[in-house]
């Protein structure tokens, strides 16, 4: 995984060094097939990559439109708006487009999908080979006609000769196309005359996902297929000492109990005959060196650590010197705990092992790294190894590890069979790679005139870079855990965020915005903490502090003249706002929320004000926000995951409750593009929330929240 | 094993299994129906929904003994060869995101359409808060049954 999970690594334009770069497929009668690449995220990878193509749409000759899809469909759209970004400069019919899901090799670099990079890395080279086709058919329409090829028009999925009133559709043109020149760079449309970007068809993905046909990996099915189920040690790290797995052998059904990287894995003739031996397995663990994890014991040691100061990872003028000439100082204590992502897909995975070749069937994030991961396992080649990206039922960052296609890939090659290995609710919220605790101390200096000064932030996390990729920590810095923190926007003339890395040993993982999650939430509450200690109110403070970031502040003022903002609400009922800038995109929330005397909280209703830069889809950038803003109230209401004795002590949806429906606010999402780069979608809704929705709860109390998740039993009473 | 009748999707079939099999796990390891999916095996999460005998039940708390004699419609049948109502509505609102938890959604809407043309919100919540959905369709799915609400009725709201 490339640092590009920080959104603050990957704001650059995508590299275009081999802009050009087109060429046409050359089987007779397959129509028009451009191939094209997409230069790989990492420009020093694709300066030495080979310059092969590596993605493809065809017009085929009954007038279908196919766009190689690369990356995973997880909800945010992509089967949907790259097949969009192709259309519009093709001039297709929407209802004539589709997609093919590609199968990873070497030369499609990393199909990794995460930090919001999609649109952003594919839109330039989506956009040319659209155009490159359209150019072709044109000129094939015009040598058809002996016309001109000035005199001829594209148009929904035809190219029309005004003139003369005739007109080709692009199937009758695809083959003709295809033996002409391909443009080296073919001229794009003005932007303003977009027909389809911009609007928000019907998603392609739309009617399998309402029929019950879409397959996940749950639904993959092999001829010859058994079935497996993992004992998994509960503490991290463990391994099976001994097992008895007579018992379990005996039990009708079953096939084999084999030993895997993560434990023992009952092997039989169906999930039940699997489940059924393995309560019968008799094992005990050697649970090795976290067997003592204890979420109190780690909160105290992240506590010791902020007393003394951490590596510097982003300083203006002197905090300290400021802080300590300040007339008035506040210092305030925020913590966010350890989450799970609970996708509703348990981990599940299908692999086919023979002596020369892999099959592997999953729901993943990185289809790539699956093919790696299983290559690895077998021994095989990357080559022999063939990866069926299936529907993934949630990502949120989860599907970027591969623990459980290492389950199946070894299971398989123990048994000589096809295995599905499934997971349970338990397994999944105990053997996750969790989003990292932080813990912070903020301090704050504001001058005789009340005026803000100085902000000082100290941080004490695991870093997840810092755990699986030590190197890409720089003087103690890791860049994934100080997204939003480290380029705080607001104009403090002194200004020093420090960083100590601690790693407890729990596995983690990208989370849904990654650090961006925990910063916001301790950085606009400690804010609105700030504007408090002024006597200002949050979103005039913010306005002044914000003068010099216009699209922070386009956003604020959208969401707070729509959310109301200095209108007077009942009591009980209090109204807080966050503004964040992550993954490229700027997004708003006003929360309005009320307090009941016995400290529970309901979230009335939420107002979001998004600028992602251009639209491609507007209503799919809609439904991420309310994503966002859903799946960050979970968090913000009722998750942590705690360690005792080394154990999760969460296992399914009772004890790690998630917001349903009727917990879910009222959600006004207002766009308002700003014309720049595009910006990401999938994750910036998320950030805002927790901070919107504890200065509202701060704004209905009085009370100030500093530790997800929100506790009824801190709020209660007066 | 001893064998179970039951009907699915308007259709007879059999299923020879453990009396303990959950329903859940007949339709999709033994008949091969994977549109209802399996999530959290407790009931908690409603993914599972199916219709039994007309009315919305989770079918990894149902015994395939248990369903034996009973009519089951799983998200396959439920359009009867054509999109029910729901469906419609779900694609007019673009309600799916990952898709996972869809077709339990679908069907404990259609089950609360049935009993209740007309639902109000609170309505809605009430009977659609048992089932999870993490990419936060919810207020899309309020939206969605209303919709299919006024479809129902030939009207428009």
């Amino acid at each position: 995984m490339s640092a590009s999970q920080n959104s603050s690594g990957a704001a650059g334009p995508p590299t275009l060094t081999r802009r050009g770069f087109l060429r046409a497929g050359a089987v007779a009668g397959a129509g028009l097939v451009i191939l094209f690449r997409i230069p790989l995220a990492d420009a020093e990878a694709e300066a030495a990559a080979a310059l092969e193509p590596n993605a493809w749409l065809r017009v085929a000759p009954d007038g279908r439109v196919t766009v190689w899809i690369g990356r995973t469909e997880m909800g945010q759209g992509v089967r949907t708006a790259l097949p969009m970004i192709v259309a519009e400069e093709l001039d297709a019919d929407w209802k004539d487009v589709g997609f093919e899901q590609a199968v990873p090799a070497e030369k499609y670099g990393d199909m990794g999908t995460g930090g919001s990079t999609s649109i952003r890395e594919m839109y330039a080279p989506l956009r040319q080979a659209g155009a490159a086709a359209r150019e072709m058919l044109i000129a094939a329409a015009a040598a058809e006609w002996k016309a001109d090829r000035a005199a001829c028009r594209a148009e929904r999925g035809a190219v029309t000769h005004a003139a003369s009133g005739r007109q080709l559709g692009y199937g009758a043109l695809a083959d003709r196309a295809a033996a002409l020149p391909v443009p080296k760079d073919p001229p794009l449309k003005d932007p303003k005359s977009f027909r389809l970007l911009g609007t928000s068809p019907a998603r392609l993905d739309g009617p399998a996902k309402v029929d019950g046909s879409a397959l996940f990996g749950l639904d993959a099915r092999v001829p010859g297929m058994l079935y497996a189920v993992v004992a998994r040690c509960p503490v991290f790290g463990g391994k099976a000492a001994g097992f008895d797995a007579a018992a379990a052998r005996a039990v009708p059904g079953v096939r084999d109990v084999v030993a895997v990287s993560a434990g023992l894995a009952v092997v039989g003739d169906s999930l039940w005959a699997a489940r059924r031996g393995l309560e019968a397995l008799r094992l005990t663990w050697d649970e090795g060196a976290l067997a003592a994890l204890d979420s109190a014991a780690m909160w105290a040691k992240f506590a010791e650590l902020a007393a003394a100061p951490g590596a510097v990872a982003a300083k203006r003028g002197d905090g300290a010197a400021a802080l300590s000439s300040a007339a008035r100082t506040i210092e305030a204590v925020y913590q966010a705990p350890l989450v799970a992502h609970a996708t509703m897909e348990t981990r599940n995975c299908t692999a086919r092992v023979t002596a020369d070749a892999c099959e592997v069937w999953v729901s993943s994030q990185n289809a790539t790294g699956v093919q790696e991961t299983a290559a690895k396992v077998t021994g095989l080649p990357k080559e022999k190894v063939v990866v069926h990206l299936m529907y993934t039922g949630g990502g949120f960052g989860r599907g970027h590890q591969h623990d459980w296609v290492v389950d199946a890939v070894e299971a398989s090659k123990a048994v000589g069979a096809p295995v599905k290995v499934v997971w349970t609710r338990e397994d999944d919220t105990r053997h996750d790679y969790y989003r990292p605790p932080s813990y912070n101390v903020l301090r704050a200096g504001l001058d005789a005139a009340g005026q803000p000064v100085a902000w000082m932030h100290r941080m004490v996390t695991p870093g997840i870079l810092a755990q699986m990729a030590p190197q890409a920590v720089r003087e103690g810095v890791d860049p994934t855990s100080i997204d939003v923190a480290a380029n705080l926007p607001y104009a403090f003339p002194h200004f020093q965020v420090e960083l100590t890395l601690h790693d407890p040993g729990v596995p983690l993982g990208w989370w849904r915005s990654v650090s961006a999650s925990q910063n916001a939430f301790v950085t606009e509450c400690f804010l609105d903490e700030v504007a408090a200690a002024a006597g200002r109110d949050p979103l005039d403070l913010r306005r002044e502090l914000l003068a010099a970031k216009p699209r922070h502040r386009a956003v604020l003022d959208l969401a707070a003249a729509k959310a109301g903002w200095g209108t007077p609400l009942p009591a009980g009922r209090g109204r807080g706002l966050a503004v964040v800038e992550s993954f490229g995109s700027f997004v708003a929330h006003v929360a309005e929320v009320t307090v009941a005397a016995d400290g529970s909280v309901r979230v009335d209703r939420v107002v979001c004000a998004v600028d992602c830069g251009q639209l491609i889809h507007p209503d799919l950038v809609v439904a991420q926000m309310e994503s966002g803003i859903v799946y960050g109230l979970s968090a913000t209401l009722l998750g942590e995951i705690t360690l005792e004795k080394g154990r999760v002590m969460q296992g399914n949806f009772d004890d790690y409750p998630m917001l349903r429906i009727d917990r879910c606010p009222a959600i006004e999402v207002h766009l308002a593009p700003s014309g720049e780069a595009h910006g990401g979608i999938g994750e910036v809704g998320l950030p805002p929330i927790a901070p919107a929705v504890v200065n509202a709860i701060a704004a209905a109390t009085g009370k100030r929240v500093r530790k997800l998740p929100v506790r009824a039993e801190e709020l209660r009473g007066g | 094993m001893p064998t179970f009748r039951l009907t699915v999707n308007g259709k007879p079939q059999t299923v020879e299994a453990d009396p303990q099999l959950p329903l859940l796990w007949a339709l999709r390891d033994h008949l091969g129906l994977t549109g209802t999916k399996m999530s959290c095996e407790r009931g908690i999460c409603g993914a599972c929904t199916v219709h039994l005998d007309g009315e919305a039940a989770r079918s990894c708390q149902v015994t395939v003994a248990d369903a034996a004699g009973k009519r089951v419609v799983t998200i396959e049948g439920l359009g009867n060869g054509r999109l029910h109502p729901v469906q419609q509505a779900w694609l007019d609102d673009q309600v799916p995101q990952c898709g996972f938890c869809q077709p339990g959604q679908i069907m404990a809407a259609a089950a609360l359409l049935a009993a209740n043309p007309d639902p109000a919100d609170a309505d809605i919540d009430a009977a659609m808060a048992d089932v999870l959905c993490r990419c936060g369709t919810y207020q899309r799915i309020r939206r969605a049954i209303h919709r299919a609400a006024g479809a129902t009725k030939g009207g428009g709201r």
